[in-house]
């Protein structure tokens, strides 16, 4: 270990206490996907809630019964053990019984994914564009482009200075995107893969250089939304948010137009 | 049984060197061609390697003890992930697996030594240079000579892995070593398996570790050249100007992940089914009762292993694969749950009305039974395609995959260990040491890895060094968890040395009343051992 990273460690343990009482007094705790704002993550949101409740009552079930074996069938209880080896009916039972399990599973996650997967009858289309470490969005239609960047500052990363609500998740320049419209999203790359993931949207398509991808999005309400790149990208991978500020229809339509004014104006 | 020759191997090892002169304590190691010599060594590579691997995970959870840079910066902290997968797949997992292959697999069916026994010598001797030139470059950064060890990631995505420094050309030589190995010691347990079993031993006879590692290393020579096509590949596109993957030159950086995957769903089961064979031996001595559907255990075995050549594809969901193909890795996915739940049932049916005592080596298989099914479930989740697009490359699938790593392959490697060690050193393990390094390392496991399905969930991708404010608790709670796992190790380390050196003496049986060839032989097993077939009834 060098000097440096040895006198970083001194640092980064005496600024523990602060860190810990800032950190824990935004306890969130959050158990499960955080709420949904699009119609896809709310399916997924369902899908995911089914899934996992038949498969928690499966582990309860099985391990009911073997916690029960444990408890009754121990040789400290005098339990004789039986000597039987082989049932063909309970072999075919519990061989059958998950089958249809799993195909009741795949008929609601074949019909959700179909809808995922079609991206047509879109109101706007924008290109999202990954870089080492940011992202570069473009309006299809009107031409405006920007890059988003990580905009929380070095000193709050490097613990010299106390960190924001938004630590990590903040950028210059976030998307802007209209509620209640159809967005159509194309995600390429630059350099190497990068992937896109907005969780209030279940929107994650990966960037990938040479290719572009589609996805859409439909979000309820106006608001701010966070996300992160989620593909492995280099050295800066954690540091490249997404940020998606969405505005009520008209208010977009006031935005696009003015961006699109401020461009032709260049 | 015929041939329990009972020569104690501490003194009179080299009995077989007659008209030889007794080679050194060392060149005894490095020339010995002998299963349990070698299968020895393996085993301690791989406790070696486990370590390790472990070590590099503390610095990883100690950097995400809190948000922020502390610790490292996050080139060495991508060095850190990147080098822990390798180091414990293929340094702390695969080489142990192979050690007690060649420990027991002779033992168990009857046979006098690994039918390839040169060749095993070698497949163990390429492995320690091959992690010296993995690990090189990640010493030599640490002191400032070149990048450092490859940081982008186990599976070395392209085009992220034509940009690092010649760590990755170290890696990719040292995998192509690490390859040669694997398939050296696949080939070897196969023909051993085919020709030397006892008379009488026939396949379905069998143990079911020994149909286990039969599969695994069909699986292995099956998959490994995959692997090497892949790195070769990228080797010249990064030193020769070829454009595989490189999109740059007309390249495609999807091919390689469908390559990589290819490899890389097999060799996940390559990990696993071993795991299942020790617990299939494990449980049914301390339930005192036969082990439950020796058949369909045997199929669902062949099952899984030729489904995972159909679902590779599951790891890369979000690529942007057409529709179809999409629906296709699903449902094959979601269908490996079948042979997986046979498995899972017909173990807890031996379990059923047996006469079960709770040894180190059975609390072992009884929590390897039930904590892989986490990771089995959470695998299922992860089939559903819609539900995968919330939780790939999170921490919700390192949570998954340690379940199924930690929980399954290398707990149960832990209590193979502890069942065998006093076949393999002729004395008793401390009971209550065994029974505390279980319950420290499963309960420290279970406070490191259960979180982190809330981070995944939360919305916490993997491999980044720093996080967002909201996911600092769980994080710190994993960290406290890994702090713990890590130290029980030692706990680990101290009961084998303790075992090897004495304590009391080991019978032939070692349990109560355990099925088995192995069992026959005296403790320790003699150096040779069924020089003269026995005789299977």
């Amino acid at each position: 270990m060098s000097l440096v990273r040895a006198k970083k460690l001194v640092a980064g343990l005496a600024a523990l206490p602060a860190l810990l009482s800032a950190g824990i007094a935004r306890a969130e705790w959050g158990l499960n996907l955080p709420e949904p704002f699009t119609p896809m993550a709310r399916e997924i949101m369902t899908l995911h809630n089914t899934i996992m409740v038949v498969c928690l009552i499966i582990f309860i079930v099985v391990f009911g019964a073997m916690f029960y074996s444990l408890w009754a069938h121990r040789k400290s209880r005098g339990h004789k053990p039986a000597q039987f080896s082989h049932s063909t009916t309970m072999e075919i039972i519990w061989t059958i019984i998950p089958f249809f399990i799993l195909v009741g599973m795949a008929v609601p996650s074949t019909a959700t994914l179909i809808r995922m997967e079609d991206t047509t009858d879109a109101d706007l289309s924008i290109k999202i564009t990954g870089y080492q470490w940011k992202w570069h969005y473009e309006y299809l239609d009107s031409g405006v482009n920007f890059f988003s960047t990580l905009s929380t500052s070095r000193d709050q990363i490097e613990n010299k200075a106390e960190k924001t609500e938004h630590y990590l998740l903040e950028v210059d320049n976030p998307l802007i995107i209209p509620a209640g419209r159809k967005v159509r999203l194309l995600t390429t790359a630059n350099d190497v893969i990068h992937s896109w993931w907005v969780p209030h949207f279940g929107v994650k398509k990966d960037a990938i250089p040479g290719y572009i991808n589609e996805t859409w999005v439909n979000v309820d309400k106006p608001g701010t939304y966070r996300g992160q790149c989620t593909e492995l990208c280099g050295r800066d991978h954690g540091y490249m948010p997404v940020v998606v500020e969405v505005l009520a229809g008209e208010e977009y339509d006031k935005w696009a137009a003015s961006e699109a004014e401020i461009l032709a104006a260049k | 049984m015929a041939t329990a020759h009972t020569d104690d191997h501490q003194h009179d090892a080299h009995a077989d060197h007659e008209g030889h002169p007794p080679p050194s304590r060392l060149m005894r190691w490095v020339t010995t061609t002998n299963h349990k010599d070698i299968g020895t060594l393996y085993l301690i590579f791989s406790l070696t390697m486990f370590m390790l691997g472990g070590a590099m995970a503390m610095v990883i959870r100690a950097e995400l003890f809190v948000p922020g840079l502390q610790i490292v910066d996050p080139h060495f902290f991508n060095q850190m992930t990147t080098m822990h997968a390798l180091v414990m797949i293929f340094g702390a997992v695969m080489p142990g697996f192979v050690g007690f292959a060649n420990w027991m697999i002779p033992l168990m069916i009857g046979g006098p030594d690994m039918a390839l026994p040169r060749l095993n010598n070698w497949s163990f001797w390429i492995l320690p240079f091959a992690f010296v030139l993995l690990l090189l470059p990640l010493v030599l950064g640490m002191f400032g000579i070149g990048g450092g060890a490859p940081a982008g990631g186990w599976t070395l995505y392209a085009p992220l892995s034509l940009q690092s420094g010649w760590g990755m050309d170290f890696a990719i030589l040292a995998i192509h070593m690490m390859g040669i190995s694997s398939v050296l010691g696949a080939i070897n347990i196969i023909v051993t398996i085919m020709n030397m079993r006892a008379p009488g031993m026939t396949l379905m006879k069998m143990p079911l570790f020994v149909w286990t590692w039969l599969i695994t290393a069909f699986l292995l020579v099956a998959v490994m050249p995959v692997l090497a096509g892949a790195v070769t590949m990228l080797l010249t596109d990064r030193n020769f100007d070829t454009a595989f993957f490189n999109p740059a030159g007309g390249g495609d950086p999807v091919m390689f992940q469908h390559i990589f995957w290819f490899f890389g769903h097999p060799e996940v089961y390559i990990m696993i089914l071993p795991a299942f064979g020790i617990i299939s031996q494990i449980i049914p001595t301390f339930a005192r009762k036969p082990l439950f559907g020796y058949d369909s255990m045997v199929f669902a075995t062949a099952g899984i292993a030729f489904l995972s050549f159909i679902v590779w594809a599951h790891h890369m969901f979000t690529v942007g694969m057409p529709l179809t193909g999409e629906l296709f890795f699903m449902y094959a996915t979601m269908l490996i749950a079948v042979p997986t739940g046979v498995k899972i049932f017909n173990w807890v049916a031996t379990m059923w009305r047996g006469s079960m005592t709770f040894e180190t080596p059975m609390l072992y298989a009884i929590a390897v039974v039930c904590l892989f099914t986490i990771g089995g479930l959470s695998g299922l989740m992860l089939a559903i395609v819609p539900a995968d697009f919330q939780y790939h490359d999170t921490y919700f699938v390192v949570a998954h995959f340690h379940y199924v790593l930690f929980s399954g392959a290398v707990m149960a490697m832990m209590g193979g260990a502890f069942y065998w060690l006093p076949k393999w050193t002729g004395y008793m393990y401390n009971e209550k040491l065994g029974q505390l390094h279980f319950w420290l390392t499963t309960i420290f496991f279970n406070v490191t890895f259960f979180p982190q399905h809330f981070l995944g969930l939360a919305g916490m991708p993997r491999r980044i060094p720093d996080y967002a404010l909201m996911f600092t608790e769980f994080n710190m709670i994993s960290s406290i968890g890994a702090f713990g796992l890590g130290l029980s190790q030692l706990l680990f380390i101290y009961i084998i040395v303790q075992t090897v050196k004495g304590g009391e003496k080991a019978t032939d049986k070692v349990w109560e009343n355990p099925e088995g060839l192995e069992w026959t032989v005296a403790s320790p097993a003699p150096h040779h051992t069924f020089d003269v077939a026995p005789e299977i009834k």
